[in-house]
């Protein structure tokens, strides 16, 4: 059996950056399988500018900034195989994978970290009513094949769901001729970025229906209306509110999901909250040596966070490789009122230096605390002008605040006095 | 005083921007103060697009301009910018079209590709 001491499973950012850390950590035997013909993952059909103020301190376009990394682990003996899928991943740490190039193989791994990324969420799942005709792509599929493939999808567009490739699309889709007519959320509030409902929607003047769905699809081959219908506070469509628009595309970007079938294959312990792995404060799972970064794990709205995210990951594999699996008394974090989940769920007691949480609100919040409890007791608070569903928040709590707490479950919850 | 939302990076701070002397707050870095007051004066955004390319692995390759250009040229950058075909080997910032429909920025590839 081959053998690698620390492989990846995915060549995306998150991939590209756990390997590139786990490099410098001093990990020389590191091996990134990728299931598409090239790295980068998702930033390639990320055209747009935007990426990497954070990490690289300047405005990058999605290929720019994939370039980068790939270029500076150009710079070290990393093996990128791509073409290659896993099949199968064990508890033991044992890859089953399949490609072109090598045929089956199977590879005994030191430590393993879960960079496999997310999926959009498709029509599937969430039943859209009426015709089944051509025309409904997620968000992500037809970005896909305008600026990977070079194939425009639609002329006239109708947009569901305000998440941010949906945004980014409607003004890719515009620039490049076609008519978007609505963008229509669900939700009271985007789901996507502010800056890009200004710069997509506004700067085009195409419309955001908030509280309003897609009711109605009709066509006979390809899509050749959509009706929308405004909502009530349970999200119901109200009768007579319809509009009916003549388009031949609807776009979905109604949410991702982390794509955790292999860690669910190799027995990695899944929170309902956020469809991603449990972890501990260094991105490992419930199997020692299995560490997971980036999307899987969460979704992002930035890359800078999952590039961030992931060299803590990579650094942490990389430890494990050389001194073992950490040991200590751990700590469950718990998600209070106006918070969806908490990653880590839980994290060891004596964590290094600091401890840092990431987390979304449930709703839009202006002038709120974060706040976090161990019991009754306050450890920490601190303070936002502006919270949003949309936007990942995150909180650092300094070890020394963690020194005296209880052991039980701490809460991090938001206050509006 | 005009209320905006910034865009220069994902943080989206709420700006506001007197009119006449094109002060602002609300912002939490100096990019945001250029942003609020250049977007009252004369707005301006970075265009990204695709142009046909010639290769035996890729059939697009992504471009940008190389700075933010006038809001109003838009889509005249567009339909410069459908006209290029370009053919490997390219590298990352290799200038495809200098001085875009007169904005002084120049259309620009954003990754390299050897073959």
């Amino acid at each position: 059996m081959t053998k690698a001491e620390l492989v990846i499973i995915g060549g995306g950012p998150a991939g590209l950056a756990a390997a590139l850390s786990a490099w410098e950590s001093g990990v020389k035997d590191i091996l990134i399988l990728e299931r598409d013909r090239q790295a980068g993952g998702i930033l390639n059909q990320c055209i747009h500018n935007g990426f990497g103020l954070h990490y690289f301190k300047e405005e990058l376009t999605g290929p720019e900034y994939a370039g980068r990394f790939i270029e500076m682990l150009r710079g070290t003996d990393v093996r990128v195989r791509t073409d290659t899928m896993v099949l199968d991943l064990t508890a033991d740490r044992i890859l089953h994978t399949v490609s072109p190039e090598h045929g089956y193989e199977a590879i005994r791994a030191g430590a393993i970290v879960l960079a496999m990324g997310c999926r959009e969420r498709t029509r599937g799942a969430i039943s859209i009513p009426g015709a089944r005709c051509s025309g409904v792509f997620t968000a992500g599929a037809a970005q896909r094949f305008l600026n990977i493939e070079g194939y425009m999808v639609g002329k006239r567009v109708v947009i569901l769901g305000s998440g941010d490739i949906g945004l980014i699309m409607a003004r890719r889709m515009t620039l490049e001729g076609a008519k978007v007519l609505a963008c229509v959320e669900l939700m009271p509030y985007s789901g996507g970025l502010n800056r890009n409902i200004v710069q997509c929607l506004n700067d085009f003047d195409i419309p955001l229906y908030l509280s309003h769905t897609v009711t109605d699809v009709r066509g006979k081959d390809r899509l050749e209306q959509v009706t929308v219908s405004k909502v009530d506070e349970n999200r119901r469509p109200i009768p007579g509110t319809e509009m009916v628009f003549d388009c031949d595309t609807l776009l979905l970007s109604v949410g991702l999901l982390p794509e955790n079938e292999l860690s669910r294959q190799a027995g990695v312990e899944i929170d309902p909250r956020t469809n991603g792995p449990r972890v501990w404060e260094n991105c490992e799972t419930s199997i020692p040596g299995v560490f997971a970064c980036g999307n899987v794990l969460h979704v992002h709205d930035l890359v800078d966070y999952v590039t961030a995210e992931s060299m803590r990951a990579g650094e942490a594999a990389a430890k494990f490789i050389q001194a073992g699996g950490e040991t200590g008394d751990g700590v469950e974090l718990q998600n209070g009122d106006g918070v969806g989940y908490t990653v880590p769920q839980h994290f060891r007691r004596d964590v290094s230096d600091k401890l840092q949480i990431f987390f979304r609100v449930r709703r839009i919040y202006r002038d709120a605390f974060i706040s976090v409890y161990d019991g009754e007791r306050r450890i920490a608070r601190f303070k936002r002008e502006h919270m949003a569903p949309g936007e990942m928040e995150n909180i650092t709590i300094p070890a020394m605040f963690l020194k005296h707490i209880t052991g039980g479950p701490l809460t991090v919850r938001i206050e509006e006095d | 005083m005009k209320e905006l939302i910034c865009i220069t990076c994902p943080k989206g701070c709420h700006l506001k921007v007197d009119e006449e002397t094109f002060a602002v707050t609300g912002n939490s870095c100096p990019r945001g103060a250029v942003y609020g007051a250049n977007e009252l004066r004369n707005p301006v955004r970075v265009v990204t697009s695709t142009v046909v390319l010639e290769s035996e692995s890729f059939r697009r390759l992504p471009v940008k301009t190389d700075r933010a250009i006038p809001k109003a040229k838009m889509f005249e950058v567009m339909a410069e910018i459908a006209k290029v075909r370009v053919h490997a080997p390219v590298r990352v910032g290799d200038v495809l079209i200098a001085n875009v429909a007169g904005t002084d920025g120049n259309v620009v590839a954003t990754r390299s590709v050897k073959e």
